[in-house]
């Protein structure tokens, strides 16, 4: 029988409970969905579930909280790191993170984001920068690149009319409040394990008192950026790379 | 033990109350006339007392979202601002409303539209009562007259808060908010324990155990069948309060011929307005709405079957009169007075407006 193999000792793989069997809405090739994933197994594996509070943003991950079986709250658009700093202030034994987009964290959320990283609140902010407004059909977004076409800026991004792409992770570096500041990717399998490390520490940092994790997931969204997932991925590695280059940016 | 009074401003009563009434946190941004709020809260240092935390958040968009998040977790946290403050407040607070968290919001009013005047105002009336921010909902809208009450409705907002998963709104204004009056504080309230929130909140995100699901505090509802339902949940609800928390005081009402409305400060001068117009001879009373929503129709519309005529008297441009009007559905002339931009009217001024415009 087919059934046969499903045998304790052929079973490679088991997801996370924390992760419940919701269908999730993201696109086929999206990073959401693996970085999701990667959160569920590291609050699993730290055995924190009971005592993670999640904050989803306004973007395509704005139905985060449909997804894992945590505590959860949905943050107006940008608000999320002001939201996270109080539910850490008000229950310091708590784990907190935020869940943001480019547009979220680093347009309408700007401030948001520099002052609860500048305060170095004990929260994990992890943030999908897929250079594009995802949710709202492709919009610029403050990352976009030199060039790149949205639905905002048809012709390519052209500096003289939309400014530069912003780094905000690097510009985050320079408060003394943050703590942990890594930029990663979860297009293989090699990125995928070092992204999940990352999250652990990040998570664990939560909990240390010495300030604020930011974890930059440089991203795809091949809807947005009107390519097969294959090829977004390898947009990805030439283009998006160069202007967000992967590793640790600060770790004290 | 016995009453201490103390002279205090009202913003001062009002933060030394929240510390009493076992606030779980504050966050603000600094804006005149209210920054004593704060200020005060920051000298007291009650997070080394009760353990209350006190955040100055970079701006009214910041705080409003860390009261959401607090609120949303189930502790008991307010904010503070005056008019362009609670303006920048508005998304949040429609967000707060529609996830049914209960909070605490001041504003104590100045002068607008724009930046205005630092004086007292209560031309925030609209903005308060009949929405501010985006949808059909509603705030509990208090509107104390003396410090006094600055720090009872303290106490008696968080508990309406929580007894409907409402956010309330006190309207103060500038006037009320700096003046010096005796008060007597509340007595302390402790905390509530972690049991007690997970009892009295059981759908907060305070963590979830293995027990049960997740909790997720969301306003989200892409589906329109469900999200009139969410619309018809929150009518409801605000049927229930318009039922049963309608809160308004009379003076001098029993004989009156002739009546005036007004709340907050604007009634503490309407009063001396009607002993002087019985000095003159004239029947005059007074109906003060204490809560602004939801608003006292029914007793206007049983005073006005008795009255020849209504002055609703305010520091706007005549907002409140429209209710009044509702009210009286044109039973009795209703007439409005009011002083701009941050000018307090002033007894006189009330008794001969009402000579010209009512009496006649
Ligand atoms: C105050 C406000 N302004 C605008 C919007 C519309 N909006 C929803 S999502 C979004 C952009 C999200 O982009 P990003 O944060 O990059 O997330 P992504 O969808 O790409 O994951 C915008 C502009 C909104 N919901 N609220
Ligand atoms: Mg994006």
């Amino acid at each position: 029988m087919e059934n046969d193999i499903f045998k304790p000792e052929n079973l490679v793989y088991t997801k996370t409970p924390v992760l419940n069997d919701t269908p999730m809405h993201y696109c086929p090739g999206c990073s959401h969905g693996v970085v999701h994933k990667l959160v569920a197994e590291v609050v699993d594996e730290m055995g924190i579930q009971e005592d993670t509070i999640g904050i989803a943003p306004v973007g395509c991950a704005v139905f985060a909280y449909r997804y894992f079986e945590m505590d959860f709250q949905e943050a107006a658009h940008g608000r999320a790191p002001a939201v996270a700093t109080a539910i850490k202030r008000l229950y310091p034994e708590k784990y907190v993170f935020t869940y943001q987009g480019d547009g979220d964290l680093a347009a309408i959320g700007t401030a948001e984001t520099i002052h609860a990283c500048n305060r170095g609140e004990n929260i994990l902010i992890i943030f999908i920068n897929n250079a594009i407004y995802g949710m709202t059909g492709g919009q610029m977004a403050p990352t976009t690149l030199e060039g790149m076409k949205t639905s905002t800026c048809p012709y390519g991004r052209d500096t003289t009319i939309n400014g530069y792409p912003l780094n905000i992770t690097d510009l985050l570096v320079q408060l003394k409040g943050t703590r942990y500041i890594t930029r990663q990717s979860v297009h293989n399998a090699a990125s995928i394990l070092k992204a999940k490390k990352a999250l652990k520490k990040g998570f664990q940092n939560c909990m240390e008192k010495k300030g604020t994790s930011v974890i930059e997931f440089v991203s795809t969204c091949n809807s947005g950026w009107k390519m097969s997932p294959a090829k977004a991925n390898e947009w990805m590695v030439e283009n998006m790379f160069k202007a967000y280059p992967l590793g640790d940016l600060k770790d004290i | 033990m016995a009453e201490e009074i103390q002279l205090l401003k009202g913003n001062e009563a009002l933060a030394l109350a929240a510390i009493r009434s076992g606030a779980d946190g504050y966050f603000g941004y600094p804006i005149t006339p209210q920054s004593e709020v704060m200020e005060t809260l920051m000298a007291v240092e009650p997070w080394k007392t009760t353990g209350m935390v006190v955040l100055q958040a970079e701006s009214e968009l910041s705080s409003i979202n860390m009261v959401y998040g607090g609120a949303a977790a189930g502790k008991q946290v307010m904010t503070s601002s005056s008019s362009p403050g609670i303006s920048l407040m508005q998304e949040g607070i429609s967000y707060i409303a529609a996830c049914e968290l209960p909070c605490l919001i001041v504003n104590v009013q100045r002068g607008g539209p724009g930046l205005g005047t630092i004086q007292p105002s209560q031309s925030d009336y609209f903005q308060a009562t009949k929405g501010g921010g985006h949808g059909d909902y509603h705030l509990i809208v208090l509107a104390p007259a003396s410090v006094q009450e600055m720090a009872d409705f303290t106490v008696l907002a968080f508990d309406l808060a929580f007894k409907y998963r409402n956010p309330v709104m006190m309207l103060a204004d500038g006037l009320i908010g700096q003046m010096m009056e005796k008060v007597v504080l509340p007595e302390q309230r402790p905390r509530r324990t972690m049991e007690q929130i997970k009892e009295q909140c059981p759908w907060a995100t305070w963590g979830k155990p293995s027990s049960r699901k997740p909790n997720i505090i969301t306003s989200l509802e892409l589906d329109s069948k469900d999200m009139e339902q969410n619309n018809l949940r929150l009518q409801k609800k605000y049927k229930e309060i318009s039922d049963h928390e309608v809160r308004y005081e009379e003076f001098e009402t029993s004989d009156a011929e002739y009546l005036l409305i007004a709340f907050g400060a604007c009634a503490r001068i309407c009063q001396k307005a009607v002993e002087e117009a019985r000095a003159q001879g004239i029947r005059l009373g007074l109906i003060r709405p204490v809560t602004l929503w939801p608003f006292p129709y029914k007793a206007i519309a049983e005073q006005a079957n008795k009255v020849k005529g209504i002055l609703s008297v305010e520091m706007n441009a005549g907002q409140m009169v429209e209710d009044v009007r509702l009210a009286v559905k044109g039973n009795v002339p209703v007439e409005f007075f009011g002083r701009l931009g941050g000018i307090i009217p002033t007894p006189d001024e009330i008794v001969t407006a009402l000579k010209e415009k009512i009496i006649k």
